[in-house]
C-alpha cells in the first residue's frame, strides 16, 4: 500500500512538473501574473510529492518489505538500521529517486528564496527546472521505478552490496548529488536569461550563492568519497583516476571556474557571454556524470545494473539539454551586450587565466575519460587509460595555475600592477624557497620533485594569507586595531584567502602522500613483527567473530615506537554470506596529518596472513583541505552581499511597504 | 591599448593554452594507453612482449596456487586459449576461481604474463563489461549464467 503510495506522488509529481512546465513561460510572454506564480506553487507541490515518495520508499526498507523488488535486492532483514536508511540510494533505482528529490529541492528553495527575483526570470527558471525535472520522472517511471512489487514476497532480502555497507554511503551520495543537481539551477538561469535576452550584474548576484552552494556540496561529497575508497578499498590509494571519479571531478572544475567568472560578471558586468556558457557545460558535466555513471557504460562500484534501455534514455536526455542549451546559447548569445573593457593584467585577467587553465585542465580529464569509450565505439580496441596520463597532462596545467592563485586577489581591477603583487608576495616566495631548502635537506636523495612540490604548496598558502594580512594591518598596526579591522574586512575576501589557502593544503596532501608513500606488503605468522618509518608493527592472533550480517576475520596487531606501546590495531576481513563478498576493514592510527594504514589480504596454507602496511605522510590533508575549502566558500556565502534572497539594491528609508 | 588588441591578446593567450593542453593530451596518450586483450590475443602474439597491457578472462578452476612470499599463480582462460599470469602480492576480495578478472602487466618472453595489478569484478553478479565480450566472442558466455534466486527472475520479465 505504502509502495503503491509512492508510486503514485511520483506520477503526481511528474504531472505538477508538466504543468510547470509551461505555465510560466507563457504568463512570462504574456506578462500573465498569475501564470507566473502558479510556478511557485507547483514548485513547492512537487517537492512535497517527491518526498512523500522518498518517504514511501524509505519506510519500505526500515520495514523490510521485501515484496518490492528493490527492497528484496538490495535489503536484508539483519542489516543495522542505519544501512536500511541508506540502502534506499544504495541502488539504481533509489540513488535515481535521490536526484529528483533533491533536484525538486532546489526547485521549491528558487520558489521560497526568491522573493526579489525579477518575475519573468524567476517564472523562466522554475519552468527550465521542470523541464529537467519533467525528463528525469519520465526516466524513473518508465525505466527504473524503485516501487516494483514481486508477486511472491521472499521472506528474506538478498543484502546490500558489502562495499556499501558503510557509513560512507550515509554522506557520498547525498552531497554528490546536491552538488551535480545545484548545478541545475546555474543552468536554469542561463537559459532563463537567454530566453530572456537580457542579462546583467544582478543575474550573476543571484547566480552566484547557488553557484557556490553546489560547488560545496560537490566539494565534500567528492572529498568524502575519496575517503571513503581510501579506507574501504584496502589499496590505501585515495584517487585512481576511475572514469566515475573523473565524471564528478569534471564539473566541479568547471563549477570552481564558474565560481570565478560570476565575481567577474558580478563586480564588473564583463565576461557575460562566457559565464552563460560555462553555467551551460557544468551541468551538462553533471548530466555527463549522471550518465556515465548510471548508463552502465562503465565498469565500475557506482555501476549497481546495466541496463540497456537506461542508458538510451539517459543519452537522450543528455542530448535533449546539451545540445538544447547549446543551440539557445548559439542562437541568443550574441544578442547579449558586451560588458566592462580591461586590460590584460588586472583582476578581471587573472579571473580569465584561472578560466583558461581550469577549462583545458577539465578538457584534459574529458578526454582521457571519454577516449577510450569513442575509441571502442569507432575501432573496437579496448583500452585504458590510467593515472600516468592524468598526472602528465592535468599536473603541467596546474602549476601555472597554482603559481598564479596568490596574484588575483593582489591585482586592481580594470588594470593592476604586476610589479606591484609580486613585490607584496615577496615573503610568501621566500618562506617557499626556504621550505624548498629545508625539505630538500630533510629528504636526502628522496624524490627530486617532492621539495619543489612543497614549496608550491607552501607559497600558495602564505600567498593566500598576503592580502588579509596587508588589509587589516598585521605586523604594522597594534594587535586590537588589527583585529577590528579582521572583523570588519568583508566575508567574501576572508572567503577566498581561506579557500586559496586549502588549495595549498590540498596540494602539500597530494605531494607528500604520493612523494614519501612507504609500502609493505608481506606475509604474517602470529608473533612475527614488521616495520615502517620507526613504527613495529607486531602480529599478535587472529580470530573469528559473528557481526549481525557478516562473519569477520579479525587480525589483532600492536603498534611500537621504540619502547613504547602506541596503539593496537584490528584490521578485518567481513564475509557476508547473503552475497558471498568479502570486505576488508583496514585499520588506522592518526598521528598529526599522517597514518598509518594496515589491511589484510589472505591466510596462506602456512597460517600466515598477506597483509599490506603503509605508511602516509600528511595524508589527511588532502581531506582538510577540502574541508577548509568548503569553509571557505561558506565564509563567502555568508557575505551580506551574498546571502540568498539579500540582494536587492540597498534602500536607505525603512522599508513601508506590506511584506510581500 | 584599443579593445581590438585586448581581445587579440585574449584570443591569443587562449589558443596559446590551448595548445599546450592538446601537446600535453597527444604526448601523453601516446605513452600512457593500455590496450585490453583476450588470452587468444595474446595466444596470437597480438601484445608485443615487454609493453604494458590488460589481460581479462576467467580464473580457470583449479589453477589458483599460492606460493610462498606472497606468489600468486593463476591460469586465465577465455574458453579457447589459457594464459598463465604470475603476480606477487595481494589479489581483491572478488578473486575466485572461475570468476572474471582483468590482470594488467606484461607478457614474457616465454608467453606467460607477469601482472603488477589483479582487478576483480566489483559484485557476485557483475562481470567487467570487457571480459563478457570477450566471453562471447568465444561463444562460451550465457546469459543469465550467473545464478539466480528464481523470485529474482520471475521479476526480472
Amino acid at each position: 500500500m505504502i509502495a503503491e503510495l509512492g508510486h503514485y506522488a511520483l506520477v503526481l509529481a511528474l504531472a505538477l512538473a508538466l504543468i510547470q512546465s509551461w505555465s510560466p513561460v507563457l504568463g512570462a510572454r504574456k506578462g500573465d501574473l498569475a501564470l507566473m506564480k502558479l510556478a511557485d506553487f507547483t514548485a513547492l507541490a512537487q517537492f512535497a510529492f517527491v518526498m512523500l515518495a522518498f518517504g514511501a520508499l524509505t519506510y519500505c526498507y526500515v520495514t523490510s518489505d521485501f515484496s518490492v523488488a528493490n527492497v528484496y535486492e538490495n535489503s536484508h532483514s539483519q542489516m543495522p538500521l542505519i544501512y536500511k536508511f541508506t540502502s534506499v540510494w544504495g541502488n539504481h533505482e533509489g540513488s535515481m529517486l535521490l536526484w529528483v528529490s533533491i533536484l525538486a529541492l532546489f526547485g521549491a528553495l528558487v520558489a521560497w528564496f526568491g522573493v526579489n527575483l525579477p518575475a519573468t526570470l524567476k517564472a523562466n527558471v522554475l519552468a527550465v527546472q521542470s523541464w529537467i525535472a519533467s525528463a528525469f520522472y519520465l526516466f524513473i517511471l518508465f525505466t527504473s521505478n524503485p516501487f516494483r512489487r514481486i508477486a511472491e514476497a521472499p521472506l528474506e532480502g538478498r543484502d546490500l552490496n558489502p562495499i556499501l555497507q558503510d557509513f560512507g554511503l550515509a554522506v557520498h551520495p547525498p552531497m554528490l548529488y546536491l552538488g551535480y543537481v545545484g548545478f541545475s539551477i546555474a543552468f536554469s538561469f542561463a537559459v532563463a536569461a537567454l530566453i530572456d535576452g537580457r542579462i546583467d550584474a544582478a543575474w550573476a548576484r543571484w547566480v552566484r550563492p547557488w553557484t557556490l552552494l553546489a560547488w560545496m556540496c560537490l566539494t565534500l561529497g567528492i572529498a568524502m568519497g575519496s575517503y571513503w575508497a581510501y579506507y574501504e578499498l584496502g589499496w590505501g590509494g585515495w584517487w585512481f583516476w576511475d572514469p566515475v571519479e573523473n565524471a564528478s571531478l569534471m564539473p566541479w572544475i568547471a563549477g570552481t571556474a564558474l565560481l570565478h567568472s560570476a565575481v567577474v560578471m558580478e563586480k564588473r558586468n564583463a565576461l557575460k557571454v562566457w559565464t552563460i556558457l560555462l553555467a551551460i557545460l557544468t551541468f551538462s558535466l553533471s548530466l555527463l556524470g549522471t550518465f556515465l555513471v548510471r548508463s552502465g557504460v562503465l565498469t565500475s562500484v557506482h555501476t549497481f545494473a546495466s541496463d540497456p534501455s537506461r542508458g538510451v534514455f539517459i543519452l537522450a536526455i543528455l542530448v535533449l539539454f546539451i545540445g538544447g542549451g547549446l543551440a539557445l546559447y548559439a542562437w541568443r548569445a550574441p544578442a547579449l551586450k558586451q560588458g566592462g573593457l580591461f586590460a590584460p593584467i588586472s583582476r578581471e585577467g587573472a579571473l580569465v587565466f584561472n578560466n583558461l587553465f581550469l577549462t583545458s585542465a577539465c578538457a584534459t580529464v574529458f578526454v582521457g575519460t571519454l577516449y577510450p569509450l569513442a575509441l571502442e565505439a569507432l575501432t573496437g580496441d579496448k583500452i585504458s587509460v590510467g593515472a600516468p596520463f592524468f598526472n602528465l597532462t592535468f599536473g603541467p596545467l596546474f602549476i601555472p595555475l597554482l603559481i598564479a592563485v596568490p596574484f588575483g586577489p593582489l591585482l586592481a581591477w580594470k588594470r593592476g600592477d604586476l610589479f606591484g603583487a609580486a613585490q607584496r608576495l615577496i615573503w610568501a616566495a621566500a618562506l617557499a624557497v626556504m621550505a624548498l631548502a629545508i625539505t630538500f635537506a630533510i629528504q636526502r636523495g628522496g624524490p627530486v620533485l617532492a621539495p619543489f612540490g612543497v614549496g608550491l604548496a607552501v607559497y600558495v598558502m602564505i600567498g593566500a594569507l598576503i592580502d588579509p594580512i596587508e588589509r587589516i594591518g598585521l605586523f604594522r598596526q597594534p594587535l586590537a586595531i588589527a583585529f577590528a579591522r579582521a572583523r570588519g574586512l568583508p566575508r567574501s575576501a576572508w572567503g577566498t584567502a581561506v579557500a586559496h589557502f586549502a588549495a595549498g593544503m590540498l596540494l602539500l596532501g597530494v605531494i607528500a602522500e604520493s612523494q614519501w608513500n612507504s609500502e609493505r606488503i608481506v606475509s604474517l605468522k602470529p608473533g612475527e613483527s614488521i616495520s615502517v618509518r620507526g613504527y613495529d608493527v607486531t602480529l599478535e592472533n587472529m580470530m573469528q567473530r559473528p557481526g549481525p550480517n557478516y562473519r569477520e576475520l579479525v587480525a589483532r596487531f600492536t603498534v611500537r615506537r621504540g619502547e613504547a606501546m602506541v596503539d593496537v590495531l584490528e584490521p578485518s576481513k567481513r564475509t557476508f554470506p547473503q552475497r558471498q563478498m568479502s570486505t576488508t576493514e583496514a585499520a588506522l592510527l592518526t598521528s598529526g596529518a599522517s597514518q598509518l594504514y594496515l589491511s589484510l589480504g589472505d591466510v596462506g596454507s602456512d597460517g600466515a596472513i598477506a597483509i599490506r602496511l603503509f605508511h602516509k605522510p600528511l595524508v589527511l590533508l588532502i581531506w582538510f583541505g577540502c574541508v577548509v575549502m568548503v569553509f571557505g566558500g561558506a565564509l563567502s556565502l555568508s557575505d551580506r552581499r551574498l546571502r540568498v534572497g539579500a540582494p536587492k539594491p540597498a534602500r536607505h528609508k525603512p522599508s513601508m511597504q506590506p511584506a510581500e | 591599448m584599443t579593445r581590438k588588441q585586448r581581445r587579440l591578446i585574449l584570443i591569443g593567450s587562449s589558443l596559446g593554452v590551448l595548445a599546450i593542453a592538446v601537446a600535453l593530451v597527444l604526448g601523453s596518450l601516446r605513452e600512457s594507453i593500455v590496450f585490453f586483450n583476450s588470452p587468444t590475443d595474446i595466444a596470437a602474439n597480438k601484445a608485443a612482449p615487454g609493453k604494458r597491457v590488460r589481460l581479462g578472462g576467467l580464473v580457470k578452476a583449479g589453477t589458483l596456487d599460492r606460493g610462498d612470499n606472497l606468489q600468486v599463480g593463476f591460469t586465465v582462460t577465455d574458453g579457447n586459449k589459457d594464459v598463465r599470469v604470475n603476480y606477487r602480492g595481494i589479489v581483491p576480495d572478488l578473486f575466485r576461481e572461475g570468476q572474471g578478472v582483468i590482470a594488467e602487466g606484461r607478457v614474457e618472453p616465454g608467453g606467460a604474463f607477469t601482472a603488477e595489478t589483479v582487478l576483480a569484478k566489483h559484485d557476485e553478479n557483475y562481470m567487467p563489461r570487457e571480459v563478457v565480450d570477450t566471453l562471447k566472442k568465444q561463444g562460451y558466455w550465457q546469459e543469465n549464467a550467473a545464478p539466480k534466486p528464481a523470485a529474482a527472475r520471475q521479476t526480472a520479465k
